[in-house]
């Protein structure tokens, strides 16, 4: 935008399409749109959040037993596991930026080892509750008096849970095709717009994740019982 | 704005104090603080939001525009919170005559 008065020679980059007047406006167009669809993710996950809230309200006492029956230690490792896949995403980014195909590819790479391992790990947790008859339904089980308080938890859990798995099995999609794009040679310094819209997307679902976690995992130790 | 790229050292600075902050956020858990365990939980996950989204996600380089979309959405997010809440959390506060 404010290089508005662009080369001729770039008007010509064979990704530029023909409705954008030039690279920048193209770039700063994809760029609003993804952040158009991440706001409406952002209301998507936050009828969760907000279903979450009211229900912790209402049942305080239950909801504090179930968190205890999460493991801190895996909650805390995966979110470990997250934050490195967003530096390894940012990284990639920067070596679209610059160029450099051989560091974006081993990024992408990175970044997709990096999700599957947050789901390997989130799928020991889910194996673990269903042994442990903490699944919503008929089977569920909780000992205590707060059996279906903790229920109430565990749906929300699950439900909130399995939503950003569901994100970050999209986002492992995505990442494949970068990765694929990206050996064929469709990156550039010039254009590298779906590297950069793809990172925005793989960083919102961390964040997401930075939210869940000390809702399902941390603040609910030390409630009165 | 045109391209920013943004140096390798803010983004390995972010990733520093992320891990920082989930290191703090994991051993404040394991302390009794009331109803301030809530309350640090929160801060750290929306200081730990902050940054990512103002680097790894670039807004802090965004247009205009782009800044405002995302504080519009924000807004929104905000009036589903508080108004429903808002709702939900004094229901008790009135007694209704007949009810």
């Amino acid at each position: 935008m404010a290089e508005a008065h662009t080369a001729q020679g770039a008007a010509h980059h064979p990704a530029l399409q023909h409705h954008f007047d030039d690279m920048d406006q193209q770039r700063d167009a994809s760029s609003l749109g993804m952040w158009v669809f991440l706001v409406t993710e952002i209301l998507f996950f936050g009828g969760f959040f907000l279903a979450y809230t009211l229900y912790r309200h209402q049942m305080p006492l239950g909801f504090a037993a179930a968190s205890r029956h999460m493991d801190i230690m895996l909650g805390t490792l995966n979110t470990a596991v997250l934050i490195v896949s967003s530096l390894t995403m940012a990284m990639a980014v920067h070596s679209a930026a610059t160029g450099r195909k051989r560091l974006l590819q081993l990024f992408l790479v990175a970044t997709m080892i990096l999700g599957a391992t947050f789901l390997v790990v989130k799928a020991f947790e889910y194996t673990h509750h269903i042994q442990h008859q903490l699944f919503p339904g008929a089977s569920f089980r909780f000992p205590g008096p707060y059996a279906s308080q903790a229920e109430m938890f565990y749906s929300l859990y699950f439900g909130m849970t399995g939503l950003h798995a569901l994100h970050m099995v999209v986002g492992l999609g995505i990442l494949s095709v970068l990765l694929w794009q990206a050996t064929r040679n469709r990156y550039s310094p010039e254009y590298h717009t779906p590297v950069e819209v793809s990172g925005l997307y793989w960083h919102f679902v961390d964040i997401v994740w930075i939210f869940l976690f000390p809702l399902l995992y941390l603040i609910g130790r030390h409630a009165a019982e | 704005m045109s391209q920013h790229v943004v140096p390798r050292k803010a983004y390995v600075a972010v990733f520093a104090a992320l891990v920082v902050l989930t290191a703090v956020t994991t051993t404040v858990a394991f302390l009794d603080l009331g109803p301030w365990n809530t309350v640090v939980a929160l801060g750290i996950a929306f200081t730990k939001a902050t940054l990512v989204v103002l680097i790894f996600m670039h807004l802090k380089y965004s247009s205009r525009l782009t800044r405002v979309v995302v504080a519009g959405g924000l807004f929104w997010l905000a009036i589903l919170l508080a108004l429903t809440l808002s709702d939900f959390f004094t229901r008790g506060w009135l007694v209704v005559l007949g009810s």
